[in-house]
């Protein structure tokens, strides 16, 4: 077990290290960031300077050991945008796509785990019938069109709930949330669910599948042949069957989330990171898409990690096959 | 409590109450109004940059500073006067700071030396140096003759010495400092507001700074900016009445917005003004099927393009009436505009024709036209319609539409890699001069002419004119010269003018904003009904 944990890590470790020559590479050839910083009257001589003092002059491999040497120290460097540190940016932004991330899950698992089990135990009612051809829906329709959709019902035309922002947040020094007041709970319910449509209706499909299949298996059919309850074998015996790649699938997802809410974030302004990182190339400034690149590729590391991590638990034969 | 600071309390208690009856009587009003993109920083001399000068000129003040008719008007100078080697300016005594120090001459040429360090810069570049008389004067001492001072110092802001050194921001921030400025997250203005609180990319909250020296004409006391990229969701929270005003409506929506009984659509002049250059430098095009030689040399091809291109056609059918086409590329409200010469080219394709065939190219050519997606209202759509109308006279142009990151890298200095560009600039002096010194002239790094001279035009007549107007004191001469250059820079047809942009807010009947053609935003001015 050790040894495949460590093998894995170190894995994980060489990936990190070419994720972030990669995204360096690709964002030092994204734009001038100097469109962005100098005027359009400025002198040769002021954009001779600025290209020095960035070192854009530099050849590129020289620029990426001088950043990641300070990635290894812990100097994310200075945005060219807004002068001010990336670790800050980015820590301040952090909050608010972790909390619609967590959002949007909580209202897949509140949604699509009934209705996943009512069109798996009953396919052929009509409400499952109803349920799946509106899952149709949420998988093609993409995330901009239903958050307009949205805004245009819920803040436009009823005037219920606000058409952007975060609302009134709470500093709780570490971390500003808003789930604490009610400005921040009406903000955030819109973009939650806009993000999680999506989700929930591949959840609803992943379910479904899984429990007509389990439904087949010889332990359902001896458990009915027990004269145990309709209820009882559905909910107890099969369900369990069917949740293990359901929460797999749920678990990437998050990481999908945190990493691709930068549609959602835009037409909400959500003040999320993606929000910071379309700001950020729209004025080309590199060091934040760097950072920005390298931390999802390391989320997605992680996240991966612990998925392979977790595979001997569930599974034992995995480390077998290795031995 | 002692009887007597009883007595004090009561009377501050009564003058609050005076005062709080008084504002309920002015009416006082909160106002919320969003745009599509934050200020980059609240320094106010790291960057020179349009968003950035609308936010902070209301809480930093310059020494001039434009009135809503936007003429010049005294601000921390009461007045000023030129003089031998430079401009005098008076200045205005009894003005605070927000955190309570005076306002004087030190602060000026504090402010002056900080300016001088940061991106604002190229604002001040004839000015050499900034020299206190005494407290309440100060002279700025030009490199060479300089009529238009008051002109260049208006997004020049004056930040107080004291609190910069005791925060240690002296130096203005910039991309390459290590560590994060004071400046660039905290204000200390004279001006009409300060700021309460700032959630970079998000937010701004502007609230009345009470000890200002000059009257708000408005009844705005508390002001917050939201940033709202997406166009929709802006336009939406318009419509459902979370704020009061919108800047960068876009145009698709103005039917939409002015058919709600309690919204209005406010167009206005804006300065930029868009047109295209052809690269006439090279001998041969970088991105075209002719080999060996440059059409675009032609000066008949040239104006076969401008003949060529329906202009109103453009206005009516992408710009949806909010344009201005010009003839000139510069704006109507800039100095030096010329209304017959800046009457706009009437389409004839005929003609057009006929001078393609006189210059050998009846069959035409094919060329890449360089243009952003993300800039400008209608940029790339702009890019389409014109190589609709260049199709008529078998100019096969291709568009090569980017975001304005992309786009500059394309065609910036050094490389000035394109054929032919569609650009679009605004003097912030208000004056043609430094369009033609920065864009006309003939490209020379060692005095930083015609840096974005992108297509490489040279003339020169123009260079001489351009020299001149720089040394002539007299108005009446300079604009005299002025319109010497415009009249040949129409001849030789090195630029070809398309329009001038419209500024495009989405407004609440009840408020009433004045929408300067510099891109700001006055708060001082607004009034909420």
């Amino acid at each position: 077990m050790l040894a495949y944990a460590s093998g894995r890590l170190v894995q994980t470790v060489l990936v990190l290290v070419i994720i972030s020559f990669i995204g360096f590479l690709l964002v030092s050839n994204l734009g001038d960031p100097l469109a962005s910083l100098l005027t359009a009257d400025s002198t040769a001589a002021d954009r001779a300077a600025m290209i020095k003092a960035l070192h854009l002059d530099e050849p590129i491999t020289t620029r990426f050991l001088s950043f990641f040497g300070g990635l290894l120290q812990g100097d994310f460097g200075i945005s060219y945008r807004s002068h001010e540190p990336v670790a800050k940016l980015i820590a301040e932004r952090l909050p608010a796509t972790v909390e619609l991330a967590l959002a949007s899950l909580f209202i897949t698992l509140l949604v699509a785990v009934p209705a996943g089990v009512h069109c798996g135990v009953h396919p052929r009612s009509a409400l499952a019938k109803a349920i799946m051809f509106g899952s149709i829906a949420g998988v093609t329709l993409p995330n901009f069109v239903v958050g307009i959709a949205l805004i245009g019902i819920f803040s436009v035309k009823l005037g219920w709930l606000p058409s952007f922002g975060r609302g009134q947040v709470v500093d709780l020094g570490f971390w500003r949330t808003g789930l604490l007041t009610a400005s921040g709970l009406k903000a955030i319910i819109l973009p939650a669910i806009a993000l999680s449509t999506f989700q929930v209706a591949l959840v609803i499909r992943l379910i479904r599948t899984q429990l007509m299949e389990v439904g087949l298996s010889d332990h359902v059919r001896f458990a009915r042949a027990r004269g145990l309850t309709d209820n009882r074998i559905w909910y107890v015996y099969a369900l369990r069957n069917t949740l293990l790649p359901v929460v797999t699938m749920l678990g990437l997802q998050l990481g999908n989330i945190i990493a691709f809410s930068v549609v959602t974030e835009n037409v909400f302004a959500w003040p999320g990171l993606g929000s910071l990182f379309l700001q950020s190339i729209q004025a080309a400034d590199m060091p934040v898409i760097s950072i920005y690149l390298i931390l999802i590729g390391a989320m997605f590391m992680v996240i991966n990690l612990f998925v392979e991590l977790s595979y001997p638990l569930i599974d034992p034969r995995v480390l077998r096959r290795k031995a | 409590m002692s009887r007597s600071s009883f007595a004090k309390v009561a009377a501050v208690g009564g003058v609050l109450c005076a005062s709080l009856l008084a504002g309920v009587s002015a009416q006082a009003a909160s106002f919320k109004f969003a745009g599509p993109l934050d200020a980059y920083t609240l320094d106010p001399h790291a960057v020179s940059n349009t968003l950035i000068f609308a936010i902070l000129s209301n809480v930093y003040e310059p020494l001039v500073r434009r009135g809503a008719d936007l003429k010049i008007e005294p601000a921390l100078a009461t007045s000023w006067k030129q003089i031998d080697d430079g401009w005098r300016f008076e200045l205005r005594k009894g003005v605070k700071f927000a955190d309570g120090s005076d306002f004087n001459a030190d602060d000026v040429v504090f402010s002056f030396n900080r300016a001088k360090a940061g991106g604002v810069k190229s604002n001040l570049a004839t000015i050499a140096s900034a020299v206190k008389v005494d407290d309440y004067t100060v002279d700025l001492k030009t490199t060479g003759i300089d009529p238009i001072v008051p002109f260049e110092i208006v997004n020049w802001f004056i930040m107080d010495k004291e609190w910069s050194e005791k925060n240690n921001t002296v130096q203005p921030g910039s991309a390459d400092n290590k560590t994060e400025t004071f400046a660039n997250r905290n204000v200390n203005g004279t001006g009409p507001y300060r700021i309460a609180s700032r959630d970079p990319g998000v937010k701004i909250e502007f609230e009345k700074n009470p000890t200002w020296w000059d009257k708000l004409t408005g009844n705005v006391d508390k002001a917050t900016f939201f940033v709202i990229p997406n166009n929709a969701t802006r336009v939406s929270a318009l419509i459902s009445g979370e704020v009061d005003m919108i800047d960068s409506l876009p145009a698709q929506d103005t039917q939409r917005v002015a058919a709600d009984p309690n919204l209005k659509v406010q167009a206005g002049p804006d300065l930029r003004t868009v047109y295209i250059q052809p690269d006439v430098a090279r001998d041969e095009l970088q991105f075209s099927d002719v080999k060996g030689k440059n059409p675009f040399k032609d000066i008949r091809v040239r104006q076969a393009m401008q003949l060529a291109i329906d202009i109103e056609g453009i206005k009516q059918k992408v710009m949806r009436g909010y344009s201005v086409p010009v003839g000139l590329p510069i704006a109507k409200e800039v100095n030096g505009f010329d209304p017959v010469l800046g009457e706009p080219t009437k389409p004839d394709v005929d003609k057009a024709k006929a001078l393609m065939a006189e210059a050998g190219y009846k069959d035409g050519f094919a060329v890449t036209l360089d243009c952003t997606n993300d800039r400008f209202m209608g940029d790339e759509a702009t890019c389409l319609a014109i190589a609709q109308s260049l199709a008529r006279i078998n100019i096969k142009v291709e568009p090569r539409a980017q975001t304005t990151g992309k786009w500059a890298q394309q065609i910036n200095p050094p490389g000035y890699n394109t054929s032919l560009a569609m650009l679009g600039y605004s003097p912030s002096t208000y004056d043609a001069h430094l369009f033609l010194s920065s864009i006309v002239a003939t490209r020379d790094p060692k005095s930083g002419r015609g840096t974005f001279n992108i297509g490489g035009f040279s003339d020169e007549k123009l260079d001489d004119l351009i020299t001149k107007i720089q040394n002539e004191k007299d108005p009446t001469a300079r604009n005299a010269l002025l319109k010497q250059a415009m009249t040949r820079l129409k001849e030789t047809a090195g630029f070809i003018p398309l329009h001038q942009l419209n500024i495009l807010w989405g407004v609440k009947k009840n408020v009433d904003v004045v929408q300067p053609a510099d891109l700001g935003f006055p708060l001082r001015y607004y009034v909420v009904k």
